[in-house]
């Protein structure tokens, strides 16, 4: 249970949410005004392709400190999504498919 | 109303994942006391599916408002990197501006750069709807968890792997467009290799960082080869 002071409750959601936005306008503030340099322009084509590996290493940073079994788990549900999403090319086939087969080796297992 | 339709057909895979990983977060707020309202204020505000998940463990063990800050700071530092893929497609949205910005997160981002938007459909608006249906989604599964809370009879450990399933899904269709694989081998190879190095709580922004020098470094050279070479 929380035990903490209605401000408190708020400050702890505002104040990081404040962060947060921040983050996501700085790109904006700084370059949104001026013609964009070709510099940035180029960086931004490749980034997204980048970036997305980053986030599914992201998703999968707990398999160096993880268990045998949970890293088996984790393995298993990822190769199933690859596997359906490569031959059946169903975005949400693979992600509910492989939720689905994650959560029961989780629970059952 | 063409660029509705087609967003929601493209944002239904973010649509189902936000709803489940929203209600698991509104669960464990629920359960450690705060309600809907609360929930929604911090979905609405934050709108940042881990790091939400954060706070209500901060929450429950009072930690301090600066750490809470820096933390923000750390997980959220990868939102700073996402906007300079749509500098020029969101100033182009008129009064969704502002908007576009707010509510631009790891999910919608990844959506929006592996979309290919027919010519005939308003680049901004089909952006706007399909941040504003994902948002919508994320509020009100946070909402309809923190609501029921512990009436819902179901364990939903797990259920994070939508995110994990959702980012594969677009690695392998971005894989599959793309000529250029560099950019993605960078980005698992540099991971991979922070990840080791400096532990998983702290990765993901020397990741980053490492990550967008290269590419700057070598789109440049790009470019300059593109000058000297107009052939």
């Amino acid at each position: 249970m929380i035990h903490l002071s209605t401000t408190q409750i708020f400050l702890m959601i505002f104040i990081p949410g404040l962060i947060t936005q921040i983050l996501r306008a700085l790109p904006f503030v700084v370059f949104g005004r001026r013609a964009i340099s070709p510099m940035i322009r180029t960086l931004g084509a490749p980034l997204p392709f980048a970036i997305m590996a980053v986030l599914v290493v992201y998703c999968l940073k707990s398999i160096p400190t993880g268990s045998l079994k949970e890293n088996l788990e984790l393995l298993a549900a990822v190769l199933l999504v690859a596997g359906l999403h490569l031959t059946k090319k169903n975005t949400v086939l693979s992600i509910s498919v492989g939720t689905v087969f994650y959560m029961v080796l989780v629970h059952i297992v | 109303m063409c660029e509705f339709r087609y967003a929601w057909k493209r944002a239904l895979p973010i649509l189902l994942t936000y709803f489940f990983l929203a209600a698991g977060f509104g669960i464990m707020l629920q359960q450690a006391g705060l309600g809907a309202g609360w929930a929604a204020f911090a979905s609405i505000f934050i709108y940042s599916g881990a790091f939400q998940y954060v706070v209500v463990s901060f929450l429950t063990a009072g930690t301090s408002l600066v750490t809470v800050a820096l933390t923000a700071l750390i997980m959220d530092s990868r939102q700073f990197f996402y906007g300079f893929s749509f500098l020029e497609d969101f100033r182009k949205g008129g009064w969704k501006y502002p908007y576009l910005v707010w509510s631009l997160t790891d999910e919608t981002y990844a959506l929006l750069t592996s979309l290919v938007i027919p010519a005939e459909l308003n680049r901004p608006t089909v952006e706007f709807w399909v941040q504003l249906l994902s948002q919508l989604s994320w509020v009100l599964g946070s909402v309809f968890g923190a609501a029921m809370g512990a009436a819902i009879p179901f364990d939903f450990e797990g259920i994070d792997f939508l995110m994990t399933a959702l980012f594969v899904t677009i690695v392998i269709d971005q894989w599959k467009r793309s000529a250029n694989h560099f950019p993605a081998l960078l980005g698992f190879g540099s991971s991979i290799v922070f990840l080791l190095l400096v532990g998983a709580a702290n990765f993901m922004l020397p990741t980053l960082v490492f990550t967008t020098v290269i590419l700057t470094v070598s789109s440049r050279r790009e470019a300059k080869e593109a000058i000297d070479d107009p052939s």
